[in-house]
């Protein structure tokens, strides 16, 4: 068994193409109508057979409360790698995007967590390792 | 109104006063990363959270909301009568301060 495919739910789901494309980088992969909403998956350039990010529609009324509750407490919903926080950090803020945490030391892991203007806090993280 | 002594009185509160020194304006979600992270205190978020409630209600935490989220910062107005009452009494009105209020 394998990760190949995980989630954010999104308010918008052309904001979100537009976001998760234009501003992170990501490559749109997949686009199938799907009932009213999309089928909508992106993945790294750095691996476009790798996992699958789908950007799925955030309506459910459950949704709203639960995604404005972890915002408000600064919690993301996910995390991505990067190979450089700092680097990622001077480039997104460039373009606009909000910090809630700028780049900081977690024990051997640095951290930042930003808002993806579709709900979410997003993490991203660099590991030594990698 | 929580007496600043006993809010200081919790080593993980003063803990996170260290924190909020070290940047102010915190996320409980950062809040609990550097607590963990920094300092090996594995609490709870809701722990760390009712922890902040009464640094908020001695004075020395005040959070503010900035849209969708809330950030947590250091106030430390209620420190300056403890330090007029003992290290700098020329400066007070020679009143003890604070206990009557707490």
């Amino acid at each position: 068994m394998r990760i190949h495919l995980t989630s954010v739910l999104v308010d918008d789901q052309a904001k979100a193409e537009q976001f998760y494309t234009e501003v992170l980088g990501f490559v749109k992969k997949y686009d199938v109508p799907a009932g009213g909403a999309r089928w909508l998956t992106v993945v790294s350039p750095q691996d476009p057979d790798g996992t699958e990010l789908l950007l799925e529609p955030a309506g459910h009324p459950a949704v709203a409360p639960f995604k404005d509750a972890l915002v408000a407490d600064g919690i993301p919903y996910t995390q991505f790698a990067v190979e450089d926080v700092q680097a990622e950090y001077e480039r997104l803020s460039a373009l606009g995007v909000h910090f809630t945490q700028p780049p900081t030391e977690m024990g051997p892991v640095t951290t930042a967590v930003f808002d993806d203007t579709c709900g979410n806090l997003i993490q991203i993280a660099t590991q030594p390792s990698l | 109104m929580v007496d600043v002594f006993k809010a200081l009185a919790d080593p993980t509160r003063r803990t996170i006063l260290d924190e909020l020194t070290a940047r102010d304006g915190q996320t409980l979600f950062e809040i609990c990363g550097r607590l963990a992270t920094n300092h090996g205190l594995g609490s709870s978020r809701q722990a760390i959270s009712q922890h902040l409630d009464l640094l908020e209600a001695a004075g020395l935490v005040e959070t503010r909301r900035e849209g969708r989220y809330k950030f947590h910062y250091l106030n430390t107005g209620p420190l300056v009568p403890i330090i007029q009452r003992w290290l700098d009494p020329s400066e007070s009105d020679g009143r003890p301060t604070g206990e009557a209020e707490s």
